[in-house]
This record gives structure tokens, sequence and C-alpha cells, in this order.
């Protein structure tokens, strides 16, 4: 899966609703009817920082990922925009 | 269960979804809600034994009440069906206020009541997604099931909401011995009006009982349907019913888990909710959304789905080298044939249910019944034995009484 771009600004689909969950959250798109999770609490609390970041690398940074996790981060972030469960904001 | 989002769901990680799953989550994410027991058909398999409407259904408020649960509890949408779900009076009542309080509708029909009008409404809608359901790729094979006409009303609805622009909707199936040769005619359907075809596994739950027996599909056929399935992807939904299936090999698109009390629910009529729509009995009730708590706390606290939760010992099937593809199949479909249910799946792929089925008495005595029984009391006709009249005499009278006009001044003498 390509990873996004992080130095681009990133959000959420307008129709994706999460749902935080014990083991991370769950994704749901109303427009492609399309289920997707988050494997942990702390890609949840990027996502959710995607908005008010200037880029995705921020987001990231603001939740504390250690350098060292970026590339799986990027990677887990790909597949959401893969899906468009994240779309690229105009900043 | 029905999951047809959860099985187009991306593995992010290493992590399998279907490990998340088991031990259950905070909220159902595929919750089946049954309107109502009335529908204008008696279909054959019909697995809710649905006919007529019970007096206790939730009103209106009530139902709203518990879309306003499904909304606090993050819910993402429902399965609404029935009954016929649109025969309720209310029905685009509770639709508009389920999407307008972010619970994504899906609907069951048998089309019976999209007009173009309705149709047009439905496609404006981007929350709302439609099922028309269909049982034969000919009137033949759908009729014989569905009732006389239910092929022409499903094909007007799908004209319909293909007319009205909406895209996508549900062609949805229940697979039986009759239309598992006619898959390809069912896919050149959906086709022909935009919709996406979704398959299901028919179970022997409610009506089904009754027929199952002589409609759930071959072992051949089950085999035919694997494939066809694998050769389709996830281009064709399953609701992830055929997970018994996967022990031929390769897994099917999907969670393959048995999702009851665990991912899916199901609240029926009058408010009782079940571990899954296929086990309408007391043995998986689980409360009542009409206690208090609601429905939240039926999800999270009752010990049913707590039991549901638990891992699963796999019994019997332990030692099957398969039962890791297939967990023992479903539920459901063990209990209403009267299988263990730590044992093997009545369709097992390796032929293991078929011995235990052979091996249930003759009269079937023993084999839970469905709790409720809603079917119309005419139609269809129950089959009849033929009444045996035995003619004779009484003992008591040696001829025929006397009529009061009988003119014989003789007549009713005796002579003794």
């Amino acid at each position: 899966m390509p990873a996004i771009d992080l130095d681009r600004a990133w959000d959420l689909h307008p129709q994706v609703s999460v749902r935080p969950e014990p083991f991370g959250a769950l994704l749901y798109h109303f427009g492609t009817r399309k289920l997707s999770f988050l494997k942990d609490r702390r890609l949840l609390e990027v996502v959710r920082g995607l908005r008010d970041a200037p880029t995705a690398r921020d987001a990231c940074a603001a939740a504390d990922v250690p350098a060292s996790d970026l590339p799986r981060y990027g990677a887990a972030l790909g597949a959401l925009a893969s899906s468009s469960m994240l779309v690229e904001r105009t900043p | 269960m029905t999951t047809d989002a959860a099985s187009q769901a991306p593995q992010t990680t290493g992590t399998r979804l279907v490990d998340l799953f088991e031990h259950g989550l905070d909220a159902p994410i595929c919750l089946t809600w049954e309107l109502t027991y009335a529908c204008n058909l008696s279909c054959a398999h019909c697995l809710s034994s649905s006919g007529r409407r019970d007096p206790r259904e939730l009103s209106t408020d009530e139902a709203k009440a518990v879309i306003d649960e499904l909304e606090a509890m993050q819910v993402f949408y429902v399965n609404i069906g029935g009954g016929e779900p649109t025969v309720r009076s209310d029905f685009w009542e509770l639709l508009d206020y389920a999407t307008a309080h972010h619970v994504g509708v899906k609907f069951s029909t048998n089309g019976v009541r999209i007009t173009p009008e309705v149709a047009r409404r439905l496609a404006a809608n981007d929350y709302v997604d439609v099922q028309i359901s269909l049982d034969g790729a000919t009137p033949e094979v759908n009729d014989a099931v569905r009732g006389a006409g239910s092929y022409d009303t499903a094909l007007r609805a799908m004209r319909n909401l293909a007319d009205a622009g909406m895209k996508n909707f549900k062609l949805s199936v229940v697979c039986t011995r009759h239309n598992i040769p006619q898959m390809d005619a069912f896919k050149a359907i959906a086709d022909e009006y935009g919709a996406q075809l979704r398959l299901t596994r028919l179970r022997p739950s409610g009506r089904g009982a009754d027929v199952w027996d002589e409609l759930h599909p071959t072992q051949a056929q089950q085999r035919e349907l694997y494939d066809w399935l694998l050769a389709h992807g996830d281009r064709v939904l399953t609701g992830d019913s055929f997970f018994h299936l996967s022990a031929y090999g390769q897994s099917l698109p999907g969670l393959n888990l048995c999702g009851a009390g665990r991912v899916v629910c199901l609240i029926d009529p009058v408010g009782d909710v079940y571990a899954c729509p296929f086990a309408i009995h007391d043995e998986f009730l689980a409360g009542n959304v009409r206690e208090p708590g609601g429905f939240a706390r039926v999800w999270r606290e009752s010990d049913l789905f707590a039991g549901l939760r638990e891992p699963q010992t796999g019994g019997a099937c332990a030692s099957c080298g398969f039962y890791d593809t297939c967990k023992g199949g479903c539920m459901a479909a063990k209990f209403f044939t009267g299988l263990p249910l730590d044992g093997p799946d009545p369709e097992c792929v390796q032929g293991h249910g078929e011995k235990l089925l052979a091996g249930r008495p003759e009269d079937r005595s023993g084999i839970p019944k469905p709790s409720g029984d809603h079917s119309h009391r005419t139609s269809p006709p129950r089959p009849r034995e033929p009444v045996l009249v035995q003619l004779g005499r009484r003992a008591d009278m040696d001829r025929p009484p006397v009529s009061a006009c009988e003119e014989n001044p003789l007549a009713g003498l005796r002579i003794t």
C-alpha cells in the first residue's frame, strides 16, 4: 500500500463516521458503504488531528508518533486514502 | 450475519479484523431491525414466519427512541426488514428520522411500495440503500417460493429505482436448490438495473424450517456456488453468510465469523433483542428494548451475549482440519435442524453434518420450533390430510326420525 504524502494536508472524507472501540476505532464511509478499522488508539488520534494540522506529519507529531514509526503510520494512512476514507485538503 | 460492509474492510495492518471482533464490540456493526411482522406476501421460507402484524409492535415514538439510542451508540447503519417494512404507515417517517440522526438505513423489501415517486425520494438520500428480494431469476422459480406476482413486483421496483437514478442498490437472493443454476442470470438482472447482487444462505429459521429439507442446496450445488462466488470475488455480496463453504479450501471474502451477539443482533417488531436475525427463539433472546437501560444495556450486559463473546472451543469440530476457516458454521442452522451447537453445520462441506441429520428421529421430535408464528392463517393454505368420515347407523335409532310434515296416520308407529 503506498504511503500518503505526509507533507500535505489531509482530512477525513465528510461522509466518514468514526467510532472509537477498545482496540482503536471503526470507520464507516456512507458513500462507498465500506467499513475500515484503526488498529490502535494513537492512529485514531492522528486521524482525528488531521483536520487541524497543516500536514499529516504534524498530525503524527501532535499524537507523539515516534519518528521510527512514521513509515508505518504513513502506510496505514495510505490505505485509508486509497479507500477514500481520507481526502486531501486544500489548506 | 450480514456484514457486507465489513467484508470489504482493508487489512490495514497485520491484525485480522476477525480477531478483534470475536470478543464483541461496544455497539453492533450491523444491526437488523424488523419493523413489523405484517407482510403482503407469504414466502414459503420466511425466516421470521411473518404475515400478520403483532399488536405489541413498537409505536412510532418507541421506534424513534430506539433510533436515538442507536445514534448515541454510533451504530453506523441498520438493516431494516420485516415482514414487509414499507407496509408500516410510519415507515417513511422513521426512515427520514434515522438518516437525519446519522443512522444509515438499508432496508429489505419485496418492492410492493417502491413507486416511481418513492424511488426518486430514495435516490435523493445518500444515507439510504435498498435491497430488493428475489429468489428466482425467472417468474416460475421465484413465484413458487415467494408467491404469484412477486417476480413482477420486484422487477417493477428495480425498474423504478434504476429510472430514478439510484445506483448500486442490492438485488438480494436466498440461494435454493432451484435457483443455484440461475446465478449468471441473477447477475445479468442486477447488471441490467445497475444493482449489486447479494446472495445469502437459506436458513431453517421460521417457516424456512418447513421447507429446508427440500430447498437447501445439494452438496454438489454448494460446490458449484463456492466456485461461482470465488470467481466473482467481492463484486458479489454475501452478507458473510457462506463462511461454512470456506472449508472447501480458500476463504471467501468477508469476516468468516459467526457474528451473533458479537457484531450483529436482531431487534424484532415487538422490541425483543435476539442474537441474530435467524435465531428467533427464546434460547437466543437477550432482552427487550422496552426494559430499563434500553437496547444499549441489552447489548452490553446481557448474559447471553456475554456467553457468545467467550472463546468458542469447537466441540466435535475441534479436531477437524478446517475448523479454523469454517468455525463450525451457522449456529441458527444447527439449532433449527436439531443438531448440537458445538458440532458441525448441517451443510458442512466435509459431510459431517449429513451424517448427523440422517441420525435424527424419523418424526423430527425434539427439534426446536420458532418461538413465534405470525403467518397468515389462510395463505398459503396449509397442506391438508383428507378427513376420513365413517358413515353408519346410530345404535339408538333403528330407522330415520319422522318428519313433522308426515301425513301417513301410521307414521312413527312402533309395534313391538
